[in-house]
């Protein structure tokens, strides 16, 4: 994996560690896990347009994820790199949000999934536009140039199904319903969050960053007569109670790094 | 922008920057990766190249490839060469040279502009649709023209 070169000259304070390394953690995993799982869609989505879409979609998150493991290594210095944070743990290490937990499903799953991500993944990029963290902020400052297509891209399907009656509008509303426990979990409180905000890594906790994110999407959920998600059922298990599904795309995602730990590429 | 540190002898980061500005792009070949505006620094100092490249988008898979193209270009320096990338400032659309964006468009790609501002590379005309937001690399939309009924794809705006 590429070594990319952050500010990251004076290193970490120590009591500032862990809960970066939580943020970090989490922010990679979700782009990740939902990297991976659009990737599921590559030569068999609905239209040749919508293969390249969600293809695309699914490298800029893999993009993202590998951008941000590699600053979490640089946080971490034990040595390990983003390619070892990335593969070498057991299923219930990984801290991605719930929401990415239901499996591939159908096209609207896929919209409701991505639709309901962009938009929180765009609250709490917000939330670190100023950073004092600057590795983080320059990297942020990057990726959400490249987020504002991927919420055009939701937005459009999500009306486009939503406005259909039948089938269309009542997939939809099954995919809704499916991930309405779950939907809310990319703000499950982290547990170093008071320390994040307290030295200006992140601008507010992560529940106010859920109320802006939900105050974003009310006029269209309103607009298109859908219902708003609900509050997370367990916001304390968000980030760690993982679905069944997950298993099984962490056995796909591993597979060529277990069959062969130390090769190189 | 290049910028120049104290040079190793007979070596001059005006000399680095000149060999850059033949290293094409990979994905676009029609375009220099300096014309691209993706080379953030190149420096001489202390006996070693030093360049650092700004990756279009973050997930570019053919930043490897590029910094791969930078070290075979510089080889002939004789000095050790450091290629890195880095997210200091972004790369935006913004940074590819009126030249660059020339030779964008004689190579049919629109340059990078707000969707509604896009014009057809081939007939300049402004009755253009966007058929996809993404295209067959990261950083290109798909476009069709309605006056010369051209498809073509435009470099995203960053």
């Amino acid at each position: 994996m590429t070594t990319i070169r952050t500010s990251l000259a004076v290193g970490v304070p120590p009591d500032l560690r862990a809960p970066l390394d939580e943020l970090l953690l989490s922010m990679a995993d979700d782009e990740f896990v939902i990297g991976f799982s659009d990737s599921e869609w590559t030569g068999i989505a609905p239209l040749l347009e919508e293969d390249v879409a969600i293809s695309s979609l699914a490298q800029d998150e893999l993009g993202h994820a590998a951008a941000l493991y590699a600053l979490l290594a640089e946080v971490r210095a034990d040595g390990r790199d983003a390619d070892a944070i990335a593969y070498d743990r057991k299923p219930d290490e990984y801290r991605h949000a719930r929401l990415l937990d239901h499996g591939r499903g159908d096209w609207a799953m896929t919209i409701a999934r991505r639709y309901l991500y962009d938009t929180a993944d765009g609250a709490r990029l917000e939330g670190l536009a100023g950073s004092s963290f600057s590795p983080l902020r320059e990297l942020v400052d990057k990726i959400r140039r490249e987020e504002r297509y991927h919420v055009m891209h939701a937005t459009t399907w999500l009306e486009r199904l939503a406005a259909r009656d039948g089938e269309p509008r009542e997939r939809l509303l099954a995919a809704l319903d499916e991930l309405a426990p779950d939907a809310a979990t990319v703000f499950s409180p982290l547990a170093g969050e008071t320390r994040l905000v307290e030295n200006g890594v992140l601008a507010e906790p992560m529940s106010v960053l859920e109320a802006r994110w939900r105050a974003t999407i009310t006029p269209s959920f309103v607009h298109l007569s859908l219902p708003m998600p609900p509050a997370a059922a367990h916001p304390d298990r968000g980030r760690t109670d993982h679905r069944e599904p997950f298993s099984w795309l962490w056995t796909e995602f591993t597979s060529v790094r277990r069959s062969d730990p130390v090769a190189t590429w | 922008m290049v910028t120049a540190a104290a040079a190793s002898p007979g070596i001059s980061a005006e000399a680095v920057a000149a060999a850059l500005a033949d290293v094409a792009d990979p994905e676009i070949p029609a375009i220099s990766i300096v014309d691209l505006g993706i080379v953030h620094r190149a420096d001489v100092a202390a006996g070693r190249i030093e360049v650092e490249l700004l990756p279009t988008f973050v997930g570019c898979p053919a930043i490897e490839a590029i910094r791969h193209a930078v070290s075979e270009r510089l080889a002939m320096f004789g000095l050790p060469v450091e290629v890195s990338i880095t997210f200091e400032v972004p790369w935006t659309s913004g940074r590819i040279t009126t030249a660059g964006r020339a030779r964008l468009r004689e190579s049919g790609f629109a340059p990078p502009a707000e969707p509604e501002d896009v014009r057809c590379p081939y007939c300049s005309s402004p009755k253009v649709a966007m058929d996809s937001a993404f295209g067959p690399t990261l950083c290109r939309s798909l476009f069709y023209c309605r006056a010369c009924r051209q498809p073509f794809e435009s470099f995203k705006a960053v």
